[in-house]
């Protein structure tokens, strides 16, 4: 049963390479090799989490060694899989949601010309994120968080004849070239101070204690701390937060399948993961919990303001991710929640976005919010399946937000302290900031009147259903943000299946968890009543009106990418102009000087070569002088 | 004269004069000596075919007879290794002449196969457009014509080909063959000349720029006869100081182990100054068929003037058999001298890995160039030699049959490039080629990084193998030594690829042949080899170091 692992990265992958080395002939059926590959994968799935509910829990760790990857000295790097409660958790969310967007894909890209390379990229994507989740060592980790960037940035970029699209690609790769140092760093500092990076051996198993609390406590943080950025730059987390809202430029199901249910949150998977390093480096935890409530607001805010409705999605995920980092930062009393928030809002927001593909998709690709309005009437099924996700997402009692908010949001306050007091708030605060921001998307897009106008070309959309094979997807999604989080919660299933990995504390908690419903149903009425006054009971404006300091500044990412020019790149042009003078000047004399004088004795042992064969054999009678007076001279001294 | 010697004289005539009881039937094993038997054979079968097959089909008979041949001779080769012969069973055959064991084994097999691929480039006959409506190759329609004369012109126009090629390839594969496995020094000897001679005679025989060939022969045949003769005094002052050719006999001499001491001997046995002499010169001789420098001068003048697919064959397998049979000398005749001759192989391992890549930096002939890589890569092959391990001669194995296949490939891409003049092995017509035939300039790039040792290259691996045993030898200077070397011969491998994919073609740039099926399945194999090698290293590493023991 263990040997089903390496299939499912296996499947996706050979997928991949039909798709991608397939070339023409493919074209017509490429989606369904596609999807059928992706489902392949999560079949493969269910069988192994039918196999490991058949387990007790401390049986439910598989493991499988394909062989040795590097082994050179002490360093040795295996190609091995580790499937746990954990990776079981991640496996079913990609290879489900996966599986749903790919189908999904059949239809939204059904004009595409590109498409059979579409569907090998996302089979690419879904290999490397497989490989990311189930890795049983740091190095091949690495390989699949390379993998799923690759793969990120292919697809954002997908529709490269856009500028804009090639923009963002390559600016998400950037950023998250950022992270990925902090990563190979990490592992780096993981091989030289404990000898290995594998996870057995590093964070323990099962009746044993892993070495990776042995440290002195620098270096412990110093290791939490690259894992951090990793993770912010993989998940979108303030300072690297920038690149997400442009990644939106990429085809909606990517939107939905990457930058929001799955590839975003391998930066949660790697804080979980490396629990034990965490929980030995409480430094390091505040941080986490610091950048979780930063990043949690930040996107709320800037959610708040946009009208492009997939970054206003995109601000909202960046917040979701938040709070599931601040959970992962606050150690074995958030990691259970963490990993509940991310399953819950892996459904809810590939539902939103899948919804917010379907709107697209019948409005000409328009993504303008106050371009859209009264489409309820015109796409009944997305109207219903974009509304429960968006009842989930705001934590509307009974629905999947409800529960695993709720939990971080309890959790936070349970850090104790005045730390808990404040992450508790900003918790709360967010949550009433996501239920204004999504009352906003949702009355601008489905209620009020019609708002659209013929473009440039005099076409006026003719809103629409999407075909089946789009809104199939969605009710499953739906399905999913509605119920997910009452079955999980009810007789803390989740926490009995994901203990035994992650550990579990209580925490102290000031106030009762009914205390914190309370107070984040009354926010979230609050919240979305705000956003009724503004937007439900006036009309929306068709083009922007020009709003408060604050409006302006979250439209601009909060200016986020006036920062990072103004500060990295500005900075980084004088640091390179720097380094070009010395490099020129310095190494580059050096170097040229060297090759030069090279080059010089090569001109003048050539000479040598002057093709008679007497100097030739006089050589040779010279250098048999040479070896042989060498030779006794050797035994004489 | 005393009357007493005299009769002295007599009687021992007289006692000779007795009738032998018996003599003693040499035992041969033939099965085990089949691969070299099978070659020598086919050879003899390609005279007849020279003699007794009409014109016209000469050439296929020819080719099919060498093909079969060293295919059932690899055959055999692996039969035998299969059967324990390069392990548990491994012993000398042939009443001490020639050792059958891993080493011979390992090498053979290299041999053979660059001997079938060399084969397919020999027989290309589409790269030339055809003259008077027959198929040209690379050969010479008449070696024997003068260049430029009515003979030659009339010998083209009545369609010969020179398909002696072939048996004359085979003969020297039998040379080969035998080079490495040779127990004794009469036998390394006579291998030795048996494939230098037909080589010799390959270089001659081109058929473009015929002169070139020709003094590229000339000078070959000068330079090793010279050579040839140093070491044959060096077997002679090694017999005077051992008594014996045999390579057991004179380890044991060497060690003072030796019990039966022939009277006739006495005086000069043991004399350590015949035994450090003759151990030079002998080893002289195999560093000139090596390639390293102080006797590397031939190289690229015979390398740029042969037919292009006799370099490639012979840069090859000249340095597997060469290389064979210097590691066999060193570690089963002279290990207890070690300590004599490792100061001077390190010397000459490091004027060779340093004079080849310094002055390849500077050629603008794509065979020159080689032709000074190939020098370079006989000074990183020796340090593994000078590291006197298990692991020294397995990593030396290793890179034999890795840098063969890489050659194979990389001169029969030579061979593609043509213009009006045959091939353009000028540089500068090389540039663009990238542009013009992105996949040919690719696997030529494939070719020059394995050279230049990047990883995931055959010669990545070749090279870490032996610059590991030759550190773990304790010979960390040599090792230096040998990365900086690697990183200057990477400058002009490296410059290579940029000319090809970074130039500006030339309007009149050359053309890029279409090669028949044969050169092609060269190409294709030098290149899969290339890559596996360098991918997956450790099952060949583990096949040569199996195959890593001498038989003594």
């Amino acid at each position: 049963m263990e040997n089903l692992i390496a299939l499912l990265v296996a499947a996706p992958l050979l997928g991949a390479v039909v798709l991608l080395c397939g070339g023409r002939r493919l074209d017509a059926v490429g989606q369904w090799i596609g999807t059928a590959f992706a489902a392949t994968s999560f079949v493969i799935a269910a069988v192994l989490f039918a196999d490991m509910l058949g387990k007790g829990p401390e049986d439910r760790t598989f493991t499988q060694h394909l062989y040795s990857w590097i082994a050179v000295g002490d360093f040795r790097a295996d190609v091995g899989f580790q499937l746990d409660q954990l990776s079981m958790t991640f496996v079913l969310l990609i290879t489900g949601v996966g599986s749903l967007i790919h189908l999904y894909s059949v239809g939204y890209m059904e004009h595409d010309e590109r498409r059979r390379r579409f569907f090998g990229y996302l089979n690419l994507f879904l290999a490397a994120m497989l490989l990311l989740v189930l890795a049983d060592n740091y190095l091949l980790l690495y390989v699949g968080w390379e993998g799923v960037g690759l793969a990120s940035y292919l697809l954002i970029g997908f529709w490269q004849h856009k500028p804009s699209a090639a923009t963002a690609a390559k600016k998400a790769f950037l950023v998250n070239r950022v992270g990925d140092m902090g990563l190979s760093i990490a592992i780096m500092l993981m091989f030289t101070t404990f000898g290995t990076f594998a996870f057995g051996p590093l964070l323990g198993s099962e009746g044993h204690q892993g070495v990776a609390g042995d440290a002195t406590q620098g270096k412990l943080t110093a290791i939490a701390l690259m894992l951090l950025l990793a993770a912010c730059g993989k998940s979108a987390q303030v300072p690297l937060q920038s690149w997400l809202g442009d990644a939106m430029e990429g085809p909606t199901p990517v939107s939905a399948l990457i930058h929001a249910a799955t590839m975003v949150t391998a930066g949660v998977y790697l804080i979980v993961r490396s629990a034990a390093v965490f929980n030995a480096a409480p430094d390091a935890q505040l941080v986490v919990t610091v950048v979780g409530g930063v990043t949690l607001l930040f996107g709320a805010i800037v959610g708040c303001a946009k009208d492009d409705i997939k970054k206003a999605l995109a601000g909202s995920t960046m917040s979701q991710i938040g709070y599931m980092v601040l959970a992962a930062g606050l150690g074995p009393i958030g990691y259970v929640w963490a990993i509940m928030h991310l399953v819950t809002h892996g459904f809810f927001k590939a539902g939103l976005f899948l919804g917010a593909g379907s709107v697209m998709h019948g409005m000409n690709d328009e993504v303008d919010m106050r371009k859209f309005g009264g489409l309820r009437k015109y796409m009944p099924i997305t109207f219903v399946t974009f509304g429960l996700g968006y009842l989930a997402i705001i934590g509307f009692p009974g629905l999947s937000g409800f529960f695993s908010k709720d939990k971080i949001i309890e959790a936070a306050f349970a850090k104790g302290g005045t730390e808990g007091w404040i992450l508790g708030s900003v918790a709360l605060l967010g949550a009433a900031i996501t239920a204004y921001y999504m009352t906003r998307v949702m009355i601008m897009t489905f209620f009020g009147e019609k708002r659209w106008q013929p473009d440039a070309d005099g076409h006026e959309p003719h809103p629409h259903e999407s075909p089946r094979s789009m809104t199939i997807p969605m009710i499953v999604l739906a399905f999913g943000s509605v119920f997910a989080g009452a079955y999980f919660s009810i007789g803390d299933r989740f926490l009995h299946w994901l203990e035994p990995v992650t550990g579990h504390s209580e925490g102290d908690s000031p106030v009762s968890a009914l205390t914190v419903t309370l107070a984040t149903m009354v926010l979230l009425v609050v919240g979305a009543g705000i956003a009724y006054l503004q937007y439900g009971r006036s009309s929306v404006p068709v083009v922007a009106p020009r709003g408060s300091l604050l409006t302006r500044a979250a439209r601009r990412d909060l200016y986020q990418d006036d920062f990072n020019h103004v500060v990295l790149v500005r900075g980084g042009e004088h640091l390179t102009r720097s380094l070009v003078y010395v490099d020129h000047t310095l190494v580059d004399g050096v170097v040229n000087g060297t090759a030069a004088s090279v080059g010089g004795l090569s001109g003048r042992l050539r000479k040598l070569q002057n093709g008679y064969v007497r100097s030739y054999a006089v050589s040779m009678f010279g250098g048999a002088a040479i070896i042989v007076a060498a030779t006794l001279l050797m035994r004489a001294v | 004269m005393s009357a007493s010697a005299v009769h002295s004289l007599w009687t021992t005539a007289a006692t000779a004069a007795e009738p032998i009881s018996k003599i003693n039937a040499p035992k041969i094993e033939y099965g085990q000596l089949s691969p070299t038997l099978i070659v020598i054979g086919a050879a003899v079968i390609g005279v007849l075919v020279e003699a007794f097959v009409p014109r016209k089909s000469r050439y296929y008979a020819q080719v099919f007879v060498a093909v079969v041949a060293l295919a059932a001779a690899f055959a055999a080769v692996v039969a035998l290794a299969a059967g324990g012969y390069g392990t548990t069973k491994a012993h000398i055959a042939a009443m001490g002449a020639i050792a059958v064991d891993g080493p011979s084994l390992f090498l053979q097999g290299t041999i053979l196969l660059a001997g079938i691929l060399g084969v397919f480039t020999f027989a290309e006959r589409r790269l030339d457009p055809e003259a008077h409506g027959n198929r040209v190759d690379s050969f010479a329609a008449q070696a024997a014509s003068v260049p430029g004369s009515d003979s030659e012109k009339a010998a083209v126009k009545a369609g010969f080909t020179t398909t002696e090629v072939f048996p004359l390839l085979l003969f020297a594969i039998s040379g080969m063959l035998v080079f490495p496995s040779a127990n004794d020094l009469l036998t390394l000897f006579i291998a030795l000349e048996v494939f230098s001679l037909p080589l010799y005679l390959l270089c001659a025989v081109a058929r473009r720029k015929r002169l070139m060939s020709q003094e590229a022969a000339v000078k070959y045949f000068l330079l090793g006869a010279f050579a040839s003769a140093f070491t044959l005094f060096g077997i002679a002052l090694l017999y005077g100081y051992a008594g014996s050719v045999s390579y057991a006999t004179i380890a044991h001499v060497v060690d003072g182990t030796v019990t039966n001491v022939d009277p006739a001997l006495a005086g000069t046995m043991g004399n350590d100054v015949l035994l450090l002499i003759g151990m030079a010169l002998i080893v002289m001789g195999l560093l000139f068929k090596v390639g390293a420098v102080p006797f590397h001068m031939w190289t690229p003048d015979v390398y740029q003037g042969a037919p292009t697919p006799v370099t490639g064959f012979m840069a090859a397998a000249t340095k597997v058999a060469a290389f064979g049979a210097l590691l066999r000398l060193l570690y089963v005749v002279l290990p207890g001298l070690r300590w004599d001759w490792r100061p001077v192989m390190w010397a000459v391992a490091i004027v060779t890995m340093l004079g080849g890549a310094i002055v390849a930096i500077t050629q603008t002939d794509i065979k020159r160039l080689l032709a000074y890589s190939s020098i370079a890569h006989a000074g990183f092959i020796l340090a593994g030699v000078i590291a006197t391990s298990p692991d020294g001669v397995s990593s030396v194995l290793f890179y034999l049959a890795a840098y063969s296949f890489v050659t194979i490939g990389a001169f029969a891409v030579v061979t593609l490039v043509r213009d009006a003049g045959g091939e353009a092995t000028h540089l500068s017509k090389w540039a663009g080629l990238g542009r013009r035939s992105p996949l040919v300039a690719a696997v030529f790039a494939v070719f020059l990084l394995s050279f230049a040792g990047i990883p995931l290259t055959s010669g990545f691996a070749g090279k870490f193998a032996v610059f590991k045993a030759a550190a773990e030898g304790g010979a960390g200077v040599l090792v230096v030594v040998g990365v900086l070397s690697s990183a200057i011969a990477a400058f002009f491998y490296i410059r290579v690829i940029v000319l090809m994919f970074f130039s500006e073609p030339k309007p009149e740039g050359p053309t890029v042949a279409v090669p028949s099926p044969l050169t092609t399945t060269a190409i294709a194999v030098g290149v899969a080899v290339t890559l596996v090698l360098g991918v997956a290293p450790q099952y060949f590493l583990n096949l040569a170091s199996q195959a890593g023991v001498f038989v003594r």
